[in-house]
């Protein structure tokens, strides 16, 4: 099949504006966009590893994965006055889940449907954008997308269509693509790669379609694949004696968000999805790597450790957002931390080490029925049986299966050493666990999709929790409620002990202190944020940016809960915008 | 994966497996006159479930239950066109009296036709369930929500899909339901 692209630059217009008899008179004022990019930054593995204060090259800025700034121009005293710096519509639909990324004043946004758009990052002005042309029998789940790796001169877009594309970062010209696996089977991409030393990794999703989940590594020079290591082990493979028969074979186990980097000990830390079909007495055992977070190698792929969070999982909870590395003390000991909020409902504290991971503690940071306790030797939490999908017979659980937290990041501060989680609390959920055959690039689910149930707990006054963990001590230090919404969108924190978020269906985007949670800037946007706030500094000027643009799973959340009675607001607006702003001066 | 059988090779197992009055062709995955477009004339089987393969009948079709989900086919060489997602199709039978003008006349007995594709994101429609708004029963794509009235024309009655599903006109042939002109409008989701 042939897949092709468009990319529109004002070269293209220029061309046509000098070849027509367009009088050029007729233009009031010079071309708003900027063309191709004349002066980019090359990306190295120097500036990734220790990224300039003002720029934002990584999913969330740093491979630690903390989701902090440094920037403090912008801080508790001056947030107030915030305000648009510009506006940019995307003309795109859907859930907008990508960090607008920033180098050296170059922003790249993607949307979803597998556009890429070059921004100024100063003026908001267009300097190129890239519209993939997707497959005309495409079954997008999850019509969204994370964002471009970003390496030397090129742009890398993992797509719906599950391909992989190299883009020239300075015209959005296509320079590679290639396959990665199937879209007719199920098979997609919607993470931004990771790169890390001229690899560029990725992830598959698919585990609501039996696939086998893996992360692969692809030469960022030419495209060929370097290394694919499934996240689901075969016959001979550590791990396979967790699974039972062929269950392994499309056992789940996708592995659809970006990973984590220790460049000291040369360790990617990759979260992995839920065991496939939901119900567990589809696939006895622990199942071994779902729900677990794996530890890699980069240069071989060969897994190195791994640390299973919870066992033959059975809610459809997905593990793939991955952990912090913090540095962490803790009962008078220091020690490199691995931090994971999970959707399992556990705030998963645990330590790294170049050969294993240790369980350290774990708690309960919403309400969960699910879980008895957790076993203080090693970390595995003891089920209820009462609240464990089954075959044949409904079975009810809290949190509901988006989880305690779902994809969306946690982030940590240097500064306040706290983190703080997009959580949301009092939704339980259920399903009747049913064996249905599986038909390849069709869901498969286990149990029937309309059967699927968001609830609420009785008396519950609110849903969407930010909150913040002093994860030393385990303790909540302070909590911000939404009472009339749920919070899916991710958390960043910046030196000016500032937390950003969106995530709300009131489309607001709100600025809290870090220390205290007191609410100190709100604005109202064009639609519910599902994307990643990010700070940013130009010509000594920071920014704050976000892409407002609800949908997919935040908008799932949303009908549920509109069709529930429960008083939410039942209509957030689509499309999407890249809002930046500054402070007035 | 690859040791799980394909929807096409159970259909064409079942196609062997029963009677058919038609030669069945020896079409293999590849045969574009699999992933081509309902044409008129094509018969209807089902896509799926017990009778997987064989020829839909008005009497298969009660009023008011869930739709069947079925794949057209070319009687003449017994090639059922399951090469492409977007031909499935939805079929189901309700009150005459409910259609609107541009309904009926796509209509047999009750009995219409329309791609099970939505037009939002390009999900199979597969649940058939009372609307969100209003006490009619309407498809419904469970994956982002959209819902379609067949009673007119599969209109978007909620959800995020940006326009109805493709009608395909029926007439009954031989006592079997059969294509009477190709899909009327888009089929799939939206692409940018």
């Amino acid at each position: 099949m042939t897949i092709k692209s468009t990319t529109v630059t004002s070269k293209t217009v220029k061309q046509w504006l000098l070849s027509s008899s367009v009088a050029l008179t007729c233009l009031a004022a010079p071309a708003a966009i900027a063309g191709p990019i004349e002066s980019y930054s090359s990306v190295t593995s120097a500036r990734l590893e220790n990224p300039e204060p003002g720029n934002w090259m990584l999913y969330r800025r740093t491979y630690d994965g903390q989701g902090y700034s440094p920037l403090d121009q912008i801080n508790t005293t001056n947030v107030k006055n915030l305000v648009p710096a510009w506006t940019f519509a995307t003309g795109v639909v859907e859930g907008h889940e990508a960090p607008p990324l920033v180098n050296n004043g170059v922003m790249f946004i993607t949307t979803p449907m597998g556009q890429v758009i070059a921004l100024n990052a100063k003026t908001g002005d267009q300097y190129w954008r890239y519209k993939r042309e997707l497959p005309e029998d495409l079954f997008q789940l999850h019509p969204t997308n994370r964002g471009v790796g970003l390496w030397q001169d090129k742009l890398y877009l993992a797509t719906t269509d599950d391909h992989l594309v190299a883009l020239d970062a300075k015209t959005g010209k296509v320079l590679w693509d290639k396959k990665v696996q199937d879209y007719k089977k199920g098979q997609y991409l919607t993470l931004m790669p990771l790169i890390v030393d001229g690899k560029v990794m990725v992830g598959g999703s698919g585990g609501e379609f039996g696939v086998r989940g893996y992360v692969a590594a692809y030469d960022a020079e030419d495209g060929k694949e370097l290394w694919r290591t499934f996240t689901i082990p075969a016959e001979g493979e550590p791990g396979h004696d967790t699974w039972s028969g062929d269950d392994w074979k499309s056992g789940g186990g996708s592995a659809w968000m970006t990973g984590t980097y220790d460049k000291d000990t040369k360790t990617v830390y990759w979260g992995v999805g839920n065991a496939a079909p939901w119900p567990g007495g589809m696939h006895p055992g622990d199942n071994l790597y779902t729900s677990s977070v794996i530890a890699l190698d980069p240069a071989t792929g060969k897994i190195k450790t791994h640390f299973q969070y919870h066992q033959n999982d059975s809610w459809d909870w997905d593990e793939v957002d991955a952990p912090m590395l913090v540095d962490l003390q803790r009962d008078g000991r220091s020690f490199k931390s691995l931090i994971h909020p999970g959707r399992d409902a556990i705030f998963w504290v645990l330590e790294r080490t170049p050969e294993r991971i240790n369980y350290v503690s774990g708690w309960n940071f919403v309400h969960t029925d699910v879980w008895k306790g957790i076993e203080p030797e090693t970390g595995r939490p003891i089920v209820d049986p009462a609240h464990k999908p089954t075959l044949g017979k409904r079975v009810d659980f809290c949190p509901s299966l988006w989880g305690g937290k779902d994809w969306p990041s946690a982030a940590y501060s240097q500064k306040t050493r706290f983190v703080y989680v997009p959580a949301n609390e009092n939704f339980c959920g259920g399903f009747t666990g049913e064996k249905l055959p599986l038909v390849p690039g069709q869901l498969w689910l286990g149990t029937k999709a309309e059967d699927i149930g968001l609830t609420v707990r009785p008396g519950a006054d609110h849903f969407g929790e930010l909150q913040a963990w002093d994860p030393a001590s385990g303790k909540k230090v302070w909590s911000h409620n939404f009472p009339k919404s749920q919070l899916f969108g991710s958390v960043t924190a910046t030196a000016g002990d500032l937390v950003l978020v969106g995530g709300t269906n009131d489309r607001m985007f709100r600025a809290f202190h870090a220390k205290t949670g007191e609410l100190l800037w709100e604005q109202k946007t064009n639609s519910g944020i599902m994307g990643m706030p990010v700070a940013y500094e130009v010509d000594g000027v920071q920014y704050i940016a976000v892409q407002s643009g609800w949908g997919v799973d935040a908008q799932r959340i949303q009908d549920a809960l509109a069709k529930g009675n429960t008083g939410v607001e039942d209509n957030v607006p689509q499309g999407g915008v890249v809002w930046v702003f500054a402070v007035k001066q | 994966m690859d040791d799980h059988p394909t929807r096409r090779s159970v259909v064409f197992g079942t196609l062997t497996a029963c009677a058919s009055v038609a030669v069945a062709a020896a079409a293999d995955d590849d045969d574009p006159r699999k992933e081509k477009q309902p044409q008129k004339g094509d018969l209807l089987v089902f896509s799926e479930g017990e009778r997987e393969g064989q020829t839909i009948t008005p009497a298969d079709l009660k009023i008011g239950e869930p739709p069947v989900h079925a794949w057209p086919k070319d009687p003449a060489n017994a090639i059922v066109r399951d090469g492409s997602r977007l031909n499935e199709v939805l079929i189901v039978r309700l009150d005459p009296n409910e259609f609107d003008e541009d309904t009926r006349p796509r209509a047999v007995e009750g009995i219409v036709a329309y791609s099970a594709i939505c037009s939002h994101a390009g999900c199979p429609v597969t649940a058939w369930i009372k609307a969100t708004e209003g006490n009619d029963d309407v498809f419904k794509c469970m994956c982002h929500n959209s819902e379609y009235d067949p009673r007119r024309g599969a209109q978007v009655v909620f959800g995020p899909a940006p326009r109805r599903l493709a009608a395909l006109p029926l007439v009954i042939k031989d006592g079997e339901l059969a294509i009477a002109a190709p899909f009327i409008g888009k089929v799939g989701g939206q692409q940018g």
